[in-house]
């Protein structure tokens, strides 16, 4: 490890020797943004990039971040590095860093002073490992929203929810007109994400940060996280009817008012957005699911293997000085329906809930996120866990709640 | 083996030695290497990669603690039970009706195989099709005039294995048919003659008499069967992807799974280890049978 880390050392002063002209190097780079909305905002990074006389070579891989990640894991420890890759900003790529196959940044976040623009503070903090800086965070990416068709409650003949409550109790007239209330795909991990913004608004940010954060068994096992799974349960009785296994397309039950919300991340947003959809006329959103209005400071962030070719290393740098350029910021995350990780750019394009959640974001109302909080084998047994309890009617309420606290218990 | 009137037994036939080392080296490093490094690792709390920390039995009793590895398993063993009977009884009634000298046989054993040549995960994407309640049977029936027909195996937690189960009967009695078939085309033809005399009715001829013949058919059958049982994993996935829920999971999709998705290598090898453990539990007893009564 000390010998990569040696030869990348000189690999990077060969670069400052030969940096003469400025020759387009072809930088592959790895994602899993592949829905309509995500491919739009994608495309402005590779624009931003080529205009540095760069080459971005577009690794898109299909099939969300799960299917994904084990790809980019294997090209990385397997000896064929692309040139920068997205994970999420959290543990995902910790033992990645550790083993000294990612690329320390340090010296280009100390010249971009990183530290004072990057807000919140927290998210540079999930890319620093032992006091250096490993990843590039490009977006905030909250889970808390519920989003809503004004389409539905219109044909069901009920107000437009504005918490979660008022729209558990709107669920009977809707099913009545034929709609589904709440769309869950059927893949593990919105359910389980769905059952994590339930905590964070139902039960609380003390409830949450007490679960995830301390891992406290036995308040998991307690009578205010109950309150949390009858809430699942009453979303599970909703959700029943949603035949379709990705997120796009259960927002796209939303969109179409096949269904009367859903509870998805803001990168739903870009879905509605190319639908052709305006926010509080089409569709309306509720952050903290109208209950406790708190973001968590999940996103994407980029990663930068290191690499033994000197043009490629120096193409990274400007990579990622280019991902938090100002200008990139707003335009990639106006397409991506994300925050921007800057405090000092414009947004007056943004649209009404983008600006909600700014607000909140400038309130300082975050909460750390599952990704940054547990590690990926305890997020792989809760999708198990929740995946089996949004899917099967039997499985009680209590011993989904003794399952889900055995598995805080044995947390890490 | 050795004589010593011969100069040296180890350079006989050298080429053919010489030849077979490529061979040799690769079982030996890649299967029984692998397997052995495996093993070791599935005693370690090894995450993303792997690390010589080890922590005894942990992975195992974590492994027979989690509900999906045991819904794996029950899973499995209801498919390899429909998959292992079905498909002999199948497989060798298709061939036997194929073996009555009828017209158009090559016609029959094409279409009968056909499903061969298609991969699991293209069975698998046009099970899913078929027996989807909104576009596939269900709703043939319904347009039919059957409006509460229901037939929706794959969203109904219950019965969900055996709509997998149906779509690899389909897909793998074809080649259980041919096999059966060239091993009733090497009954000598005095063998039915003499029973045709004696009397004995047909299907007696086929049950007390080829089919104990058939016995090398017969277990070459059932490992190919089983080997496609314990490696089952991309049906599931084209199918149902493990749900509803984790209603279809399959335990060589648990070892992937937390392998790569939850970055626990340990647990990963642990489960592999226990599938690699079955096997040997069925394989060794039998293999003792079979090579150890003859020395």
């Amino acid at each position: 490890m000390r010998y990569r880390l040696l030869t990348a050392a000189l690999a990077a002063t060969a670069a400052l020797q030969f940096a003469g002209p400025a020759a387009a190097t072809d930088l592959e780079v790895t994602h899993w943004w592949t829905s309509g909305g995500e491919a739009a905002a994608v495309a402005e990074l590779a624009k931003a990039f080529d205009a540095t006389g760069n080459h971005w070579v577009d690794g898109a891989i299909a099939g969300s971040g799960g299917t994904a990640r084990p790809i980019m894991i294997s090209r990385i420890t397997g000896g064929d590095p692309m040139g920068a890759t997205q994970f999420n900003h959290g543990r995902q790529a910790e033992e990645l860093v550790q083993a000294g196959l990612m690329r320390d940044l340090t010296d280009v976040a100390t010249k971009g002073k990183w530290t004072e623009v990057v807000r919140p503070k927290s998210l540079l903090d999930s890319c620093t490992i032992d006091g250096k800086i490993y990843c590039v965070p490009v977006n905030i990416h909250s889970w808390q929203w519920l989003w809503l068709s004004n389409e539905a409650f219109e044909k069901a003949g009920v107000p437009l929810p504005k918490d979660w409550n008022e729209f558990v109790a709107a669920a009977p007239a809707l099913e009545k007109a034929g709609i589904i209330p709440l769309a869950v795909g059927g893949q593990a991990w919105q359910s389980s994400g769905a059952f994590d913004v339930l905590l964070a608004a139902v039960g609380g940010t003390d409830a949450f940060l007490k679960v995830y954060k301390d891992k406290d068994a036995t308040f998991a096992a307690g009578p205010e996280v109950a309150k949390v799974f009858k809430a699942a349960d009453d979303a599970r009785k909703m959700a029943k009817n949603t035949n379709v296994q990705d997120w796009n397309q259960a927002t796209n039950l939303v969109i179409t008012g096949k269904a009367g919300g859903q509870i998805m991340g803001d990168w739903a947003q870009g879905e509605f957005q190319v639908a052709g959809k305006t926010a509080g006329k089409d569709y309306t959103c509720l952050p903290g699911l109208g209950l406790n209005e708190v973001i968590a400071t999940g996103g994407d962030a980029f990663y930068f293997p290191v690499l033994k070719d000197a043009d490629k290393s120096k193409a990274q740098e400007v990579l990622a000085e280019t991902l938090l350029d100002p200008k990139t910021q707003v335009a990639f995350n106006l397409k991506k329906g994300s925050l921007p990780v800057r405090g000092d750019v414009d947004l007056n394009a943004a649209n009404d809930c983008m600006k909600k959640g700014l607000a909140i974001l400038a309130k300082g109302a975050v909460i750390p996120w599952t990704d940054q909080l547990l590690s990926q084998d305890t997020q792989k047994q809760k999708e198990d866990l929740f995946a089996e309890f949004f899917a099967k009617p039997e499985l009680t309420v209590e011993a989904a709640q003794k399952r889900f606290a055995d598995l805080i218990g044995s947390a890490d | 083996m050795s004589k010593s009137e011969r100069p040296n037994p180890l350079f006989r036939n050298l080429n053919a030695k010489v030849a077979s080392i490529p061979m040799i080296l690769t079982a030996m490093v890649v299967f029984v290497g692998g397997t052995l490094w495996t093993v070791l690792y599935s005693f370690t709390n090894s995450k993303l990669l792997p690390r010589l920390n080890f922590v005894g039995l942990d992975q195992y009793y974590r492994l027979w603690a989690t509900p999906r590895w045991l819904i794996s398993i029950e899973n499995l063993l209801i498919y390899g039970a429909i998959s292992l009977v079905f498909s002999l009884v199948i497989g060798f009634l298709l061939a036997a009706l194929l073996d009555q000298k009828i017209r158009f046989e090559d016609t029959f054993r094409t279409i009968f195989l056909y499903p061969f040549a298609l991969s699991f995960i293209v069975t698998g994407l046009v099970w899913q099709w078929l027996l989807n309640p909104d576009f596939g049977i269900q709703h043939v029936v319904r347009d039919l005039g059957w409006t509460s027909f229901s037939f929706d195996p794959l969203y109904n937690s219950s019965i969900v294995i055996y709509g997998i189960s149906i779509a690899a009967l389909w897909q793998g009695t074809g080649l259980i048919m041919c096999l059966m078939l060239a091993g009733l085309r090497g009954i000598d033809e005095d063998i039915w003659k003499a029973a045709r005399v004696d009397g004995i009715p047909m299907w007696k001829t086929y049950l007390f008499i080829v089919i104990p013949m058939m016995r090398p058919v017969f277990i070459t059958t059932l490992v190919i069967i089983a080997s496609g049982i314990v490696k089952v994993y991309d049906l599931v996935v084209a199918q149902t992807s493990g749900g509803p829920g984790i209603a279809s999971e399959v335990p060589a999709k648990y070892v992937y799974d937390y392998m790569f998705f939850a970055q626990n290598l340990g647990q990963g090898f642990a489960a592999s280890t226990m599938m690699l453990l079955s096997v040997a539990i069925v394989i060794v007893p039998w293999a003792y049978l079979e090579f150890g009564r003859r020395k």
